[in-house]
């Protein structure tokens, strides 16, 4: 395999000036349509960028997700920041470097080979000229081909990709002194607040808010349709007014919703869409496991509050914002605003981490459409803790089913999946619609669209990694989704990869039971795939597989190659049955091709391995039919720091050409570790996520 | 109503204008520009806004700042001097620290109460002093090793 040319991103932008260019003050400017999100992208993208160029990292300015000025690399999502983003920024680099290389040796008449660059310099025999990439570069067409020009580094000749540079954007954030949307500091800043509908689906009856705006320091109560916003000079201002009109605002009670959404999510009777079929899975036959998983809505729960600042002009209207694709969203916001998408531009700013689409975009709106009555003055809003949980769109509830059929010669056979879900695409944009929270309350209303999943191409929606990578010889894949309930569901890191994982390694391991095998052993003889069958084996050999799996303590193994196309993870998870379930030790072993920043992968695989043992444990978005009653930390509690496991995690370089997404590969092999781990230690095989000691104790009765 | 405060911050005497109520937590990034102490949910239950008052760590959203005046408050901004990392500030470097990092302003004030008192604490009890502490990304292994070294740096930067 030798290294691509090109990516989905070039074919839009092919020119090196459209993602490189120089700046007269010695420093790079790399545009970027990946935006950092708590991953640790933007360190990365450098890392490759600069490698290219043999320059310091500290030269890179990288300008990330800016409508005006950065590629349209639609969202940030799906684990593909490095493997496309990267690649494409790793091309340009190299096709800048080359162009002005061929530059220098023409001005110096000198061969290509006897020139290198030091930072930046050119140097001839690897002694210093007067030329640099700066004054070079407005001598030199940039706005060419990048295919005609790149050839990337060979491995052996990197000293920046591979290394763990330290997080560019850390030190800022450790001093305190900003890094975050929520710290932005713009002269005139007004401050504002939302008074959000008890329900997305409620609606305002009453709205007289007389006596609010005359509080201190209120500029005005905006009112359109169910969309209440109030707007005031200090933050402290606007809170006290948002206290007093909560309490005058009357909200007509939504239509009722089924009490129990999983159990409305498994019931649906959307048509079922095939997404995989090989052999013929009905005509085998042999003995038969079966496991229906289930879990809750869940809740991104950012620890950081959703917020936006807005500022319109003659022009239109500038967005500062945290979303993950400020493309979709400048659309969206048009189209509400009633404006043409070049009047908005957004820009992007990091935000608390969102592990996929929370409130970020939502309130992007709230900001553009409050500053819209205060002109010439920008307007920030904040979010309210209770709507992160309540307001925000949630993962989908999902089950997933999955039965084996094992046949005469002791080999799984056959395999169907059946995953039922609410949809998980539902970002600003998608289906043609704005999928915008507040879009829905004003009087003018932009309803949602009834959404449709993500397609297996983009490496599908509920039906990410429900096709397993084993090799089975009949396989069959469905999923049904559920566009008719009323709770507000997109996409949550990982999407169906999590539960999919979880059914389907939790089969495995009943399946080895069943025959009496290790499940290891049988695991490994349905895997051809020497990458996956190395990260399993390393794995059970870190955590000293099989161990011995008393009444109260056993390992349990769950293994994923995120999209069947990503980075391959196996973990293996210790438990220990007390008085509640505890996780105290747990092992990874990743392997995602090239690996630019080893210490940023161990990073992200930690983390997922943690935020997976949270919603395994603890989470649930719960309902009482008709608005969501998990509101705050105390009602949704997450994973502690008593709670949180010790984590070892190994890299494995197999594939050095090409780099492989990881940011959600641990999730759902975690969770199976976990639910495999519990059935050693306790015989009780739970699947109805989150597992707790309350799920365990009822199943011994 | 509004009336002139005086307390300390980071060692330096401030005075401010504000209500009685109002909340430290605004008054530390509104009016004196730390925004370094940071509001996750603004109930009391994140920990992000954790900062010390007179030794001890606190929420800075439950403190109104009527229990402020004459007070001596800690917030992160104080930790470093002079381009030198705090001990803190160095074992969270040191560890590859941080996938957001909106949660770590809290966790070191937290932890720096605690490792003033007990450096030498284990990694089982700087866990358990952190528990009110929220982080989402999920990066509590490393927060925890890397405390345990910079109680060690802070023990031997004392003589301990």
């Amino acid at each position: 395999m030798t290294k691509p040319l090109s990516t989905e991103s070039l074919e839009s932008y092919p020119q090196i000036v459209q993602w490189v260019s120089f700046d007269a003050d010695g420093c790079v400017r790399l545009r970027s349509g990946k935006v950092e999100i708590g991953q640790g992208i933007a360190t990365a993208l450098v890392q490759m960028a600069a490698e290219e160029l043999d320059i310091a990292p500290e030269r890179c300015r990288l300008i990330a997700g800016n409508t005006s000025e950065s590629p349209d690399e639609g969202m940030t999502t799906s684990s593909k920041s490095v493997e496309v983003g990267g690649t494409t920024l790793r091309l340009a680099a190299s096709a800048a470097r080359h162009v002005l290389l061929a530059e220098a040796a023409k001005l110096l008449q000198a061969a290509p080979e006897q020139l290198s660059v030091s930072d930046g310099a050119i140097l001839r025999d690897g002694e210093p000229t007067d030329l640099t990439y700066w004054t070079l570069a407005p001598a030199v067409d940039l706005a060419v081909p990048v295919r005609d020009h790149a050839a990337p580094k060979a491995k052996s000749a990197h000293r920046l990709v591979g290394t763990s540079l330290p997080r560019l954007d850390m030190p800022v954030k450790l001093k305190g002194a900003g890094g975050f949307i929520q710290d932005l500091k713009l002269p005139g800043l007004l401050h504002a607040r939302v008074l959000r509908p008890p329900s997305p689906s409620a609606r305002l009856v009453s709205a007289d808010f007389t006596g609010v705006e005359t509080m201190p320091g209120v500029l005005g109560v905006v009112v359109d349709g169910s969309f209440v916003g109030i707007v005031a000079e200090t933050e402290m201002q606007a809170l006290a007014a948002l206290a007093r009109a909560g309490g005058m605002a009357r909200w007509s009670n939504p239509p009722p919703a089924p009490a129990d959404p999983i159990a409305a999510v498994a019931a649906n009777d959307g048509a079922p869409q095939l997404v995989h079929d090989t052999g013929d899975v009905g005509s085998v036959a042999g003995t038969r496991i079966s496991l229906t998983a289930s879990r809750p809505h869940i809740s991104h729960a950012s620890i950081g509050l959703s917020c936006a600042l807005a500022q319109w002009s003659d022009a239109g209207v500038t967005v500062l914002s945290s979303t993950q694709g400020v493309y979709p969203l400048r659309g969206a916001l048009a189209m509400v605003l009633g404006i043409a998408p070049e009047q908005v531009t957004v820009v992007h700013v990091p935000g608390a981490g969102a592990y996929g689409h929370n409130g970020a975009d939502d309130v992007a709106l709230d900001a553009a459409l409050l500053a819209r009555a205060f002109r010439g003055r920008p307007v920030r809003v904040l979010w309210q803790r209770e709507d992160e949980i309540a307001s925000a769109p949630t993962g989908s509830a999902m089950v997933t089913t999955a039965e084996a059929t094992i046949g005469a010669d002791g080999r799984i056979a056959a395999l169907s999946v059946d995953v039922a879900s609410q949809p998980h695409g539902r970002r600003p944009g998608r289906s043609g619609g704005a999928n915008l929270l507040a879009a829905e309350h004003l009087a003018k209303p932009f309803p949602p669209p009834p959404a449709e999943d993500i397609p297996p191409g983009r490496g599908g929606g509920a039906d990410r990694n429900a096709v397993p990578l084993y090799r089975i010889p009949n396989v069959r894949v469905a999923k049904r989704i559920a566009t008719h309930l009323p709770y507000r569901t997109s996409s949550l890191r990982g999407l169906g990869h999590y539960i999919n994982i979880f059914a389907l390694e939790c089969l495995m391991d009943d399946v080895a039971d069943a025959l009496g095998q290790d499940p290891l052993a049988l695991r490994l003889a349905h895997l051809e795939d020497a990458r996956a069958r190395h990260v399993l084996s390393r794995v059970a050999e870190l955590a000293g597989w099989p161990g011995e799996a008393a009444d109260d303590r056993a390992l349990g193994l769950g293994f994923a190659q995120y999209k069947n196309r990503s980075a391959y993870c196996a973990v293996a998870a210790e438990v220990v049955l007390a008085d509640d379930i505890r996780v105290p030790r747990a092992w990874a072993v990743v392997d995602a091709g090239e690996a630019i920043n080893p210490d940023g992968i161990a990073n992200q695989i930690e983390g997922g391995m943690v935020q997976a043992l949270s919603w395994t444990l603890k989470e649930a978005v719960r309902f009482d039919g008709e608005r969501i009653t998990t509101r705050d930390w105390e009602s949704y509690p997450i994973l502690h720091f008593s709670e949180v496991p010790e984590i070892t995690v190994e890299i494995v370089e197999a594939d050095a050409l090409r780099p492989l997404g990881v940011g959600e590969a641990s999730l759902g092999p975690m969770a199976a570790a976990v639910g495999n781990a519990i059935k050693r230690a306790s015989g009780v095989r739970l699947t109805a996520l989150p597992l707790t000691r309350d799920g365990l104790a009822a199943a011994f009765v | 109503m509004v009336g002139s405060m005086r307390f300390v911050v980071n060692g330096r005497a401030v005075e401010v204008a504000t209500e009685p109520d109002a909340l430290l937590v605004h008054v530390l990034r509104n009016d004196l520009g730390l925004v370094g102490t940071r509001c996750g949910c603004c109930d009391g239950r994140c920990g992000s806004c954790t900062i010390i008052i007179d030794g001890a760590p606190h929420r800075a959203c439950m403190m109104p700042m009527s229990a402020i005046a004459g007070r001596r408050v800690e917030t992160v901004e104080g930790l470093a001097h002079d381009d030198q990392w705090h001990p803190l500030q160095q074992a969270l470097i040191e560890a590859g620290i941080g996938q957001c990092g909106f949660c770590l302003s809290g966790i070191m004030m937290r932890a720096k109460a605690l490792l003033e008192k007990n450096p030498r604490a284990s990694r089982r009890q700087i866990a358990a002093f952190l528990d009110g502490n929220l982080c989402r990304c999920g990066a509590h292994p490393r927060v925890l090793n890397a405390l345990v070294a910079a109680g060690r740096a802070m023990a031997e930067a004392r003589g301990a």
